[in-house]
């Protein structure tokens, strides 16, 4: 999507931004991202088991499930404007910049987001491979 | 605490989330990296390169691929947690480095290995653990009722 995102734009532009203007653009990217993450798993976690419910209903009735959830499309909604945000970044900003922060930064806030909405139960093995996964991902993106 | 243990076919659902997401996105690239350069300047020429866009076999295998990515990721999400399938699938990272490694013959700096060494061993920390959040069953004999509810103007 993000290279999708790049060649549609062409280059980016060269815009020297200051360091806060960066800052909130990536920041609205991995807000909105977080947001349309965990919304998106509430809904699926009220809808059931889509295996269980496909067994007894066949695919229709899975999709039917999902796309009858309110929670499900908001969790949407946020995901299309991560992406939109994300264009806008990509505008202004190097990809070289955009692709590591928001990639791994996502990862933070959706474990911080997930105990404290969605109250999973984040142990030390689970953070310790959101921060090992966080940091791989920003050096693959990098 | 009894833990939360995946079956074989929801190991199979994590791998499509890992393996669809990466290769979806490389097949847009590579089809997009294809078309003659879009211009926003012109819309209805915008929209007639998208559309033809989608028709080619690259991009239309990107969005198969992305389609597919995103009703496992569902249905990933219905049994499992979003703290445990988020780290668990960004093993698709590491299939995508190695294919470009072994398959395209590309160089991978020193950096991005250690990025696939990192990630490997996250992916291996989380899988050990539980998928989901043990929640105790809602027990609605201990759950008391803030007012009582009352039928007929007799307290229930």
């Amino acid at each position: 999507m993000m290279l999708f995102a790049v060649i549609l734009n062409g280059a980016p532009n060269a815009v020297t931004l200051n360091a806060w203007m960066a800052g909130a653009m990536i920041a609205a990217v991995v807000l909105t991202s977080a947001t349309g993450e965990v919304l998106t798993a509430s809904a699926m976690k009220s809808i059931g088991d889509l295996d269980v419910i496909r067994a007894r209903s066949g695919l229709p009735g899975a999709i039917r499930a999902v796309v009858t959830s309110p929670r499900f499309f908001a969790g949407v909604f946020f995901l299309a404007v991560a992406f939109f945000a994300l264009l806008l970044a990509l505008n202004y900003l190097n990809l070289s910049l955009v692709a590591p922060a928001t990639a791994s930064l996502t990862l933070v806030a959706n474990t911080i987001a997930g105990k404290i909405f969605l109250k999973e139960n984040v142990d030390r093995r689970r953070w310790a491979a959101a921060a090992l996964v966080c940091v791989g991902v920003y050096l693959l993106a990098h | 605490m009894a833990q939360h243990r995946l079956l074989p076919r929801q190991y199979l659902i994590l791998g499509l989330v890992a393996v669809c997401a990466p290769l979806g996105d490389s097949c847009l690239a590579r089809g997009m990296t294809a078309m003659p350069s879009i211009s926003l300047a012109h819309p209805y020429a915008l929209l007639d390169t998208l559309i033809a866009a989608v028709f080619t076999p690259w991009i239309a295998a990107g969005i198969a691929l992305l389609i597919g990515f995103f009703a496992s990721y569902l249905t990933a999400l219905s049994w499992a947690d979003l703290t445990f399938v988020l780290p668990a699938t960004a093993i698709g990272n590491v299939f995508v480095e190695l294919l470009s490694k072994f398959w395209l013959h590309e160089t991978i700096s020193l950096e991005r290995w250690v990025g696939v060494v990192l990630i490997t061993l996250g992916v291996a920390f989380v899988a050990q653990g539980p998928a989901l959040t043990e929640r105790p069953a809602p027990a609605v004999e201990k759950a008391p009722l803030e007012e009582p509810v009352t039928i007929g103007g007799q307290p229930r």
